[in-house]
């Protein structure tokens, strides 16, 4: 431990702390107001201020400063909350956070810089409180060398000076610590043990003192007891000595080691767990080969290794379970931006939002949390712009002139559910049916249910705003949601009903370091794919398989017409089946596209541990990862996108070679 | 024995702090993170010198002071309260508390270890 380390915590602390600022801020105006808000706010600026002196981070004190004087006269109802004075607390939040993460990049802002929200926060003080800040605390034994003085002290402690804890025996010890020191006890106040109070004070000294400290050295000795005793301190004698030695300070308490003990929470390196959470994963390999070898043994008389290994799994499935957990954050470090996001959008399109928030404290992996910022604030942007309408259409609809934003967390089988639900129009199917033509996507709208239509709405460029606003509704949109949901794991889909609103669900995983995968097999070879990315599977028909002049071979799916891949010729490996009716199909949706994938046969579904390719291998084409099975065979996971760009290039070179 | 310390900040950065410079000069140091906190670890354990931070949520450290001096086995355990320049109000509603003396922040960790060798026997 150093300055350094201590420095690391502070900033991130003020992390924590100016978001702790913002969503408070956000609750106060949105009307809930609350004195407790107020009070957590203050304390959060005021503990940003109170560790920034430690570290010589004078910007961010003397804008704590006047922001903590200007949020103290609030907390006390001496001023008024008013939107005005919101809009200037909000702004200075920002300013503050930009204070700091100055400091914390050793960047040095112009004076000028906070002039501004100095400025506004200014008018709301009025003289009596713009104390003045702190000076750099100045060191208290600045002893004067040569100068040699005598006081006359006399010291009657009161009866409250021992309630209040302090000790007379300790203030003479370090009084004698400034120099030479006579001491007498006048006892003559001590009542019969009978009469005698314990804590009552009964004793008075008279000290005479030989210093070269400063009569102030002396008071400071008192500073704690002042209000408590009678004390009065005259200098009696002053000699002026050539040689007095500097006296030695206060004994110093022997370092003996001892342990610190915390009773909250550590902090560990993302790294160390990281590690950990790959040794469980071996843990789990091994696990599944030893439990598949005693199988046999376990048969032929070894009943108990059979016990064994059964509680040897048990085990080992709990300690994934409780790596996973320290991984895992509450979703609510996503969500806390959201205020914040509803709040200056719907400025921006002039409209009323209520935001609604459950479920922050649902936990999910760290990486998981990390991606999904860009598809909340996407969704939210969205749901704002397009999804609520304006409050006239509202009240002619019947409903409130305020809209309603609800974003939940929770988790279901094992994965963890993220809605986003507006109280709006809904989706206009016909729309999106009508875009969909034009484009291409679809070629007869009237067969699908409204509820395909609408999960149209993530394919690639499928924007159905008729004007494009800053907002949102620049073309990329969705199908950029539904792309970074899908890099980890995850699905998105809508459920719309006309008049009444959209819901936006994303499914996604605990964690990444396991995945949910079904294991194919093609002639001898085990290969894994996603759960997440497979659709179905089915066996076709012969009719079913066509073949287009330049699109190579297509999947007939219910007069859909898809892609079909060969993982057989992919990879080129032997396979069982030559044609896609003996064996079976997977439709597999990429972020692409969707497409049919013939293999042999299913093995079965299984949670895999995933091993990077790149960093024990080589980056492959059209694999994104590897696994150990229980048998301990080695079997790759397949990246369906790469698949197709796989597919594609294939087909591009053989058209070529024709 | 080494003196026992219980440091109540809401801060994690004085806590480390605090419990850094005390730990190096010898003390055994005890974090708690507010004043609800603070009084449940002093109730379970005993402390030689605690140490308190004003603003806290769910108990402030005058409130926390309060709560002490009333359990018997505190009466006469030296309390300080960690203050800024600009709090004298403050310091005042702790003495009237009950605090011994107070640490003023930013504080270097000689000063700290100085007061709390200044109250503890």
């Amino acid at each position: 431990m150093d300055m350094q380390s201590f420095r690391k915590t502070y900033f991130e602390e003020c992390q924590e702390r100016l978001q702790e600022i913002e969503t408070l801020l956000l609750s106060l105006e949105s009307g809930d107001y609350q004195d407790e808000h107020l009070h957590a706010i203050f304390r959060a600026v005021h503990s940003i201020k109170g560790g920034a002196g430690a570290f010589g981070c004078d910007h961010i004190v003397s804008f704590a400063h006047i922001f903590e004087t200007v949020l103290d006269s609030v907390r006390d109802h001496r001023l008024a909350l008013d939107p005005e004075l919101m809009e200037v607390l909000v702004t200075s939040s920002d300013v503050l956070a930009a204070i700091v993460a100055a400091a914390e990049q050793d960047q040095i802002l112009a004076e000028t810089f906070d002039a501004k929200a100095k400025a506004d926060l200014s008018q709301y003080m009025d003289g009596a409180e713009h104390a003045p800040l702190p000076a750099a605390h100045a060191s208290s034994s600045d002893a004067k060398k040569g100068t040699s003085r005598t006081y006359t002290i006399v010291f009657k402690p009161h009866s409250r000076l021992y309630e209040k804890a302090n000790e007379p025996l300790l203030l003479l010890r370090e009084l004698g610590g400034l120099g030479e020191m006579i001491l007498s006890v006048n006892v003559d106040a001590l009542p019969d043990l009978s009469a005698m109070d314990a804590v009552g004070g009964y004793l008075s000294w008279t000290i005479t003192l030989t210093t070269t400290h400063h009569k102030d050295a002396i008071t400071e000795v008192f500073e704690f007891v002042l209000d408590d005793c009678d004390l009065t301190i005259t200098e009696t004698d002053r000699t002026v000595a050539g040689e007095m030695k500097p006296t030695p300070p206060s004994d110093a308490s022997p370092a003996i080691e001892t342990g610190e003990s915390k009773v909250s929470s550590i902090r560990v390196d993302l790294d160390k767990i990281d590690r950990l959470v790959n040794m469980v994963g071996e843990l789990v390999i091994t696990h599944a080969m030893l439990s598949q070898q005693a199988e046999k043994l376990a048969r032929d008389g070894y009943p108990h290794l059979a016990r064994g290994i059964e509680e040897l799994s048990t085990h080992t499935r709990e300690l994934q379970d409780h790596v996973m957990a320290i991984r895992a954050q509450p979703v609510r470090m996503a969500f806390a931006r959201i205020p914040r996001l509803v709040r200056d959008v719907s400025k921006d399109v002039n409209k009323h939002i209520k935001l609604v928030m459950t479920g922050e404290e649902t936990e999910v992996d760290k990486t998981v949390i990390e991606n999904l910022a860009d598809p909340l604030t996407h969704l939210i942007r969205n749901a704002i712009d397009h999804g609520i309408e304006d409050a006239e259409t509202r009240k002619a609809a019947g409903k409130p002139a305020e809209g309603t934003i609800s974003v939940s967390a929770g988790h279901r089988s094992g994965r963890i559910l993220i809605e986003i639900r507006d109280d709006g129009a809904g989706l206009n199917t016909k729309k999106i049916a009508e875009k969909a033509k034009e484009r291409g996507l679809i070629e007869n709208p009237d067969l699908m249910s409204a509820d395909e239509l609408h999960q149209l709405i993530f394919n690639p460029g499928f924007s159905t705003a008729e004007q494009i606003s800053n907002i949102s509704g620049r073309g990329v949109g969705m199908d950029v949601v539904k792309r970074n949901i899908q890099s980890i794991g995850g699905k998105v889909y809508v459920k719309s009903e006309a008049g009444v609103g959209a819901r936006f669900v994303l499914s996604l995983p605990l964690t990444l370091a396991v995945m949910d995968g079904m294991i194919v097999r093609v002639g001898s070879q085990k290969l894994i794919l996603p759960i997440s990315n497979i659709l179905e599977s089915l066996r076709p028909r012969r009719q079913d398989i066509a073949t287009i002049t330049e699109g190579g071979e297509v999947l007939d799916l219910r007069d859909h017409y898809i892609p079909l891949l060969r993982l057989n010729r992919l990879f080129n490996i032997p396979a069982r089946y030559d044609e896609p009716w003996q064996g079976l199909v997977l439709i597999v949706e990429s972020e692409q596209t969707t497409f049919a994938l013939f293999v042999d046969e299913l093995v079965g579904k299984q949670q895999v541990v995933i091993k990077s390719l790149e960093e024990n291998y080589d980056p492959v084409e059209g694999i994104s990862s590897a696994t150990i099975l229980g048998d301990g065979s080695v079997a790759l996971i397949l990246d369906p996108a790469s698949l197709y760009d796989l597919h594609t290039k294939q087909g591009d070179s053989l058209a070529f070679a024709a | 024995m080494s003196k026992t310390v219980l440091a109540v900040d809401d801060s994690k950065t004085m806590r480390d702090m605090v419990s850094f410079a005390l730990t190096e000069a010898g003390f055994a140091v005890t974090t708690a993170d507010d004043g609800a906190h603070g009084l449940k670890v002093a109730q379970e354990g005993t402390f030689d010198v605690i140490i308190t931070d004003i603003n806290m949520p769910n108990m402030d450290g005058i409130t926390l002071i309060g709560h002490l001096r009333g359990l018997s086995q505190y009466q006469s355990t030296p309390i300080l309260i960690l203050t800024t320049e600009s709090e004298q109000g403050k310091r005042d509603q702790g003495k009237n508390a009950g605090a011994t003396g107070w640490i003023v922040k930013p504080f270097n960790p000689e000063k700290l270890i100085q007061v709390v060798n200044k109250v503890a026997a």
